[in-house]
C-alpha cells in the first residue's frame, strides 16, 4: 500500500503580469508520497478543474531536472527543501503529514510574473545573446582532435556548463543578482581554448547586459550556490570577476 | 500519387557529394529576400535556424517553451554517434551506415542513412568548436563509449547530459544569430496550423501562449522540427509538451505521414509506480555497458535481490545473445524484458520490472569509476525511487521513448507538399523500424547543420515563388478554424479533464499497440479510439479563457490531435502484418520468438494521406531498394 499524507498549500495566484495577485489556500488530501511535487500539483489541479476553477499555472517540461523550466519558492526556499534538486525532482516523501507549504513564483524585478507560478526569464536569453557563444559558423570547424583540451579543463568547463538556466540563483539572492548564471557561462567558455579568443568581449558584453536587465549586485551571500539544483559553484563568480577585470584592463 | 524519393544516382558513397554539386545555389545577395519559418528549436530546429541565418536567409523561429534552451532534446543523456574511429576499433562511415540500416531492421532508405553516417564526423567537429564540453581522456582527446546495436565504441558523450550540452551548443549558435538580426525568435508560440497557398507551404498559424492571440506568419518555406509523438501513449520518457499537433496539422493539409506505427520502446526506464504518475524516466542505455540485466530463475521468487544466489539468477540477454549480451538493440532488449515479466519472473512490487545490476562492475572497476561514468543517473534514480543503486540493483522496465515514424520526406528532407521541410524526430527518414542509441542527436544535427542549408537553397533556386502575405485568405481561414476549435473546447463544460482523456488513450495504446501487437487487439483499439474521441468532444472540461495563459486549453488541442492521430498509428500497425524492429506483430515471429520480417510484402515505407474526417486514409507505398546492404534476418546471437 502506498503511503499517503495531507498537505495544506498556500499558492500565489495571479492572472497576468498586470493584475494583482494573492495567496489562495488548497487542501491536498491523500497524496501518495511517491509522487513528485509537480504530480501533487497535477492532482490538485484536476480537482480544481472539476470544480469549475482554473488550475494553478506552473512551468514544467522535462520533469527530469534538466530543462530548467520548473521552479517555485516553497516556504521561502527556491525549488524547496532538498539540496541540489529541481522542483520536478522533489518528492512528496520529503514532507510530513499536515505540513503547510507556501508556494510562490520567483520574485525578482528582472523576472516579471506571467501567471501564477510562471515568470518571464527572457532576460537570461538576452544575456546569452549578448555574448554567451563562440563565434563559429556552421561548416568552419577544424577537426575535433586538432586541439587537445586537458581533461581537467574539459571537466571544469562541464561543471559550469551544467547550469540549466532555471533562475533559482536569482530568486534565492537577497539582491536578485544573476552573477552565478552569468559567471557559469563565462567560465564554461573561458576554460576552453575554443572560447578564449573572444573572452574579453564576451565578459564585457554579458555583464553590461546583465546590469541593463535590472539584476542586482552580488554582495557575497552565496545563497545562489545553496539554492542551485545543479550545485554550480560560486567559484564561477570569482572567475566572472577575473574575466571582467581582465577585459577592463585590456580596454 | 507516386512518391519520388529524389535519391540521386551513382554509388551510395558519392551520392551526397555529387548532389551537393548538382543542386542549384541562391546568389548570396538574394538570400536575404527569402523568409524561412522554422517551427521547433530543439537540436534539429535550432541548428537549422542558426545555419540558415548564417547563410543570409531571414529566419523566424518558434517554440513552445519560454526559451529555446529548454526543448525536449535537452533531456538526451547517453551520447551521440560519429564514425570518427578514434578508438581504432574498426569503425568507418560504412560501418555506421551498415549498423544503422541493420539496426533499423531494413526499413530505412539507404541513401539517407549513408549521408547521415558521412555527416556524423562533421557534427563532432562543429560541436567541439562551439565549446561543447565532451568527455575527454587524460591526453586531451575525446573519449568514447559503446552503445546498443554496435560492436565498436563510437559514442561521444558529456557525462549523462549529452543532449543538454549539444542543445546548449545549438542554442548558443541560435543566440549568436538572434543577436546578429538574422533570426527572430518567437518563444511560447504553439503552431496550430500549416498554411498552404497555391499548393505550397507558405506559412503557419500560431497561438501566443501568454496572451492567447492567434497570429499568422508567412514565408517562403516552412521547416517543421517539432519532435516526436511518443506522448500519444500518455506515459513516455518524452517531455510533457511533446506533441503531434504540428505534424498532424500538416498531414491534414496534405503532407503524408510515414510509418506511424514505428515507435520505439526503450528497455531501461524506471517502472511505473502509480495512477497519478505523469511521466516515465529513462535510465540511459549506456548503463547497459556496465550493468547486467537479470531476473530470478523461478517465477514468483520474492526474495530481495541480494539473497538470490548466483546460480538462481537468469542473465537472460547474456544467455540468449552471447555475442551482444546486454548490448542488444533496444527492441530486442525490451521484448525480452516483457517476455520474462509475462512469465511471472518480473521483480518489484508490481512484478513488471527486471534488475539492472552493477555489483560486478563495481567490484571490477571500483565505485569511483562507476560514479564518474553514471553518477548523475544513479542520483536521479535514487531521487525518484528512494533506493541506492550502488547497494541494490536498479529496477527497470521498457517505456515508450522515441518515434521513428513521422512526416514523409524525400532525400532533400522536403515532404510531398512543396516548401514543407521536416527535420529531426519529426520526419521518418533514417531509422527504419528501430533507432539505434545515440543516433537521434546525430540525425537532428545532421539535418539542421549540414543538410537543410544545402537543400533549401536548391528549392528556392529551382522554383518561382510568388510573394505571399499573412493577410491572404488562406491565413484568415486557418486562423478562423483555430479559433473555432479553441471556442469548442472552452464551451463543452463537461466533467472529465484533458489529462484523464489522455490517460485513457495512452492505456489503450500501450495495451493494444505497445510492445507487441496482434490483429484482434489492433481492431479493438480501432473501435475504441473513436469512442474516446466522441466522449472527448462532449464531456471535456477546460476552464478559463482563450485570451490568457491557459495550460489546460493548450493540452486540449494536443490531446484532440493525438486522438485523431492514434487511429492512423493503429491502422498502420494493423496493415503492416510483418514484424520488424520495434513493430512486433505476434502473428509474425521466428520459432525463437524473434521478429520475423516479410520482405516480399512489406519492404516499403507506408505513407498515409489524410482523406478527410471520417474517411479511411489512403496508403501510398515507397518501395525500399537495398543495393549495398544485403537484406538478412537480423541476428545478435
Ligand atoms: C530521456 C531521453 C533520452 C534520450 N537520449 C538520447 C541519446 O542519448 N542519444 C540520442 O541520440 N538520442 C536520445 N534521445 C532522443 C533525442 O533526444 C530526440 O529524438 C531528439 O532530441 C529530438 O530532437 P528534435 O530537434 O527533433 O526535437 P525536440 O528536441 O523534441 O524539439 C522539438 C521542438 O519543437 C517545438 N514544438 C513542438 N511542437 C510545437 C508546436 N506545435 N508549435 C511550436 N513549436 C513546437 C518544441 O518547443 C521544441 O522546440 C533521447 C530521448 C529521451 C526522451
Ligand atoms: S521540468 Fe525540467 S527541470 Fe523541472
Amino acid at each position: 500500500m502506498a503511503n499517503t499524507i495531507n498537505l495544506t498549500l498556500k499558492v500565489w495566484r495571479q492572472k497576468s503580469s498586470d493584475s494583482p495577485g494573492a495567496f489562495e489556500i488548497y487542501q491536498a488530501h491523500d497524496i501518495d508520497t511517491d509522487l513528485s511535487f509537480l504530480e501533487m500539483l497535477d492532482v490538485v489541479n484536476i480537482n480544481l478543474e472539476k470544480n469549475g476553477k482554473e488550475p494553478i499555472a506552473f512551468d514544467h517540461d522535462c520533469r527530469e531536472g534538466i530543462c530548467g523550466c520548473c521552479g517555485a519558492m516553497i516556504n521561502g526556499q527556491a525549488h524547496g527543501p532538498e539540496h541540489g534538486t529541481t522542483l520536478c525532482q522533489l518528492h512528496v516523501r520529503k514532507f510530513r503529514d499536515g505540513d503547510t507549504l507556501v508556494i510562490e513564483p520567483w520574485r525578482s524585478r528582472a523576472f516579471p510574473v506571467v501567471r501564477d507560478l510562471i515568470v518571464d526569464r527572457s532576460a537570461f536569453d538576452r544575456i546569452i545573446q549578448a555574448g554567451g557563444y563562440v563565434t563559429v559558423r556552421t561548416g568552419s570547424a577544424p577537426e575535433a582532435h586538432s586541439l587537445p583540451v586537458p581533461k581537467i579543463d574539459a571537466d571544469e568547463a562541464f561543471d559550469s556548463a551544467a547550469c540549466i538556466g532555471c533562475g533559482a540563483c536569482v530568486a534565492a539572492c537577497p539582491n536578485a543578482s544573476a552573477v552565478l548564471f552569468v559567471g557559469a557561462k563565462i567560465s564554461h567558455l573561458a576554460l576552453l581554448p575554443q572560447g578564449r579568443v573572444e573572452r574579453e568581449r564576451r565578459a564585457r558584453a554579458m555583464v553590461e547586459r546583465m546590469d541593463l536587465e535590472g539584476f542586482g549586485n552580488c554582495s557575497n551571500h552565496y545563497e545562489c550556490e545553496a539554492a542551485c539544483p545543479k550545485e554550480i559553484s560560486v567559484r564561477n563568480i570569482a572567475r566572472l570577476n577575473r574575466e571582467f577585470f581582465r577585459a577592463f584592463v585590456k580596454g | 500519387m507516386t512518391l519520388d524519393s529524389k535519391v540521386p544516382g551513382g554509388p551510395v558513397s558519392e551520392k551526397w557529394t555529387r548532389h551537393k554539386f548538382d543542386m542549384k545555389l541562391v546568389n548570396p545577395a538574394n538570400k536575404r529576400k527569402f523568409t524561412v519559418i522554422v517551427v521547433g528549436t530543439g537540436l534539429a530546429g535550432a541548428s537549422a535556424a542558426a545555419s540558415l541565418s548564417e547563410l543570409g536567409y531571414q529566419v523566424k523561429a518558434f517554440c513552445l517553451q519560454d526559451s529555446p534552451r529548454r526543448a525536449h532534446s535537452i533531456a538526451a543523456q547517453g551520447g551521440i554517434n560519429a564514425a570518427k574511429n578514434y578508438q581504432n576499433d574498426g569503425d568507418s562511415v560504412y560501418r555506421l551506415f551498415y549498423d544503422t540500416v541493420k539496426g533499423g531492421d531494413y526499413r530505412s532508405r539507404e541513401a539517407n542513412v549513408y549521408r547521415l553516417a558521412e555527416l556524423s564526423v562533421n557534427i563532432i567537429d562543429q560541436c567541439v568548436a562551439q565549446g561543447v564540453p565532451f568527455a575527454r581522456e587524460y591526453g586531451g582527446m575525446l573519449d568514447n563509449r559503446s552503445f546498443g546495436g554496435a560492436q565498436v565504441s563510437r559514442t561521444f558523450y558529456a557525462r549523462g547530459q549529452t543532449g543538454q550540452q549539444l542543445l546548449l551548443g545549438a542554442y548558443s549558435a541560435l543566440c549568436k544569430e538572434i543577436a546578429a538580426g538574422g533570426v527572430k525568435m518567437f518563444p511560447r508560440r504553439e503552431m496550430l496550423d500549416l498554411v498552404v497557398v497555391g499548393g505550397r507551404a507558405r506559412g503557419i498559424v500560431v497561438r501566443n501562449m501568454v496572451d492567447g492571440s492567434i497570429e499568422s506568419h508567412a514565408g517562403d518555406a516552412v521547416i517543421l522540427a517539432t519532435g516526436g509523438y511518443g506522448n500519444v501513449f500518455y506515459l513516455s520518457t518524452n517531455a510533457k509538451p511533446c506533441n503531434v499537433t504540428a505534424t498532424w496539422r500538416a498531414a491534414r493539409k496534405g503532407a503524408l505521414f510515414a510509418n506511424p506505427c514505428f515507435t520505439q520502446i526503450h528497455p531501461t526506464c524506471i517502472p511505473v509506480h502509480g495512477d497519478c504518475q505523469s511521466k516515465l524516466t529513462l535510465m540511459s542505455e549506456s548503463l547497459r555497458n556496465d550493468g547486467r540485466i537479470w531476473v530470478p530463475n523461478k517465477s514468483g521468487d520474492k526474495r530481495p535481490p541480494g539473497q538470490i544466489p548466483e546460480q538462481e539468477r537468469d542473465y537472460y540477454l547474456e544467455r540468449k545473445y552471447p555475442s551482444f549480451g546486454n548490448l542488444v538493440p533496444r527492441d530486442v532488449a525490451s521484448r525480452n524484458a516483457k517476455e520474462v515479466c509475462d512469465k511471472g519472473r518480473g521483480v518489484g512490487s508490481t512484478g513488471m520490472a527486471v534488475y539492472l545490476d552493477f555489483r560486478d562492475s563495481i567490484q571490477r572497476l571500483g565505485r569511483s569509476t562507476i560514479e564518474a561514468r553514471y553518477g548523475n543517473l544513479f542520483q536521479m534514480y535514487e531521487k525518484i525511487v528512494d533506493d541506492d543503486p550502488y547497494q541494490v540493483p536498479m529496477m527497470i522496465y521498457p517505456a515508450i521513448h522515441y518515434t521513428m515514424g513521422g512526416l514523409w520526406v524525400d532525400y532533400n528532407l522536403m515532404s510531398n507538399l512543396p516548401g514543407l521541410h521536416v527535420l529531426g524526430e519529426a520526419n521518418f527518414s533514417d531509422h527504419g523500424a528501430n533507432r539505434l542509441g545515440a543516433s537521434a542527436l546525430m540525425q537532428g544535427l545532421a539535418d539542421g547543420y549540414f543538410v537543410i542549408p544545402y537543400t533549401l537553397g536548391h528549392y528556392f533556386a529551382s522554383n518561382r515563388l510568388d510573394p505571399v502575405k499573412a493577410e491572404a485568405p488562406e491565413f484568415k481561414e486557418a486562423e478562423q478554424s483555430a479559433r473555432q476549435r479553441i471556442q469548442k473546447f472552452l464551451s463543452l463544460k463537461g466533467k472529465k479533464t484533458v489529462d484523464e482523456f489522455h490517460r485513457d488513450l495512452g492505456l489503450l495504446l500501450w495495451d493494444k499497440c505497445g510492445m507487441s501487437r496482434n490483429q484482434a487487439g489492433l481492431e479493438e483499439a480501432l473501435r475504441k479510439i473513436p469512442e474516446i474521441r466522441e466522449e472527448f468532444s462532449k464531456n471535456l472540461v477546460v476552464n478559463g479563457s482563450a485570451d490568457s495563459l491557459n495550460q489546460s486549453l493548450e493540452k486540449a488541442g494536443r490531446v484532440a490531435d493525438f486522438l485523431e492521430f492514434a487511429e492512423l498509428l493503429v491502422l498502420d500497425a494493423l496493415e503492416r502484418k510483418e514484424s520488424c524492429g520495434g513493430h512486433f506483430r505476434e502473428e509474425s515471429q521466428t520459432e525463437e520468438g524473434e521478429a520475423l520480417r516479410d520482405d516480399v510484402n512489406f519492404c516499403h515505407v507506408s505513407a498515409w494521406e489524410w482523406a478527410g474526417e471520417g474517411k479511411k486514409p489512403i496508403l501510398h507505398k515507397e518501395p525500399l531498394v537495398f543495393d549495398e546492404v544485403h537484406l538478412a534476418q537480423r541476428s545478435y546471437k
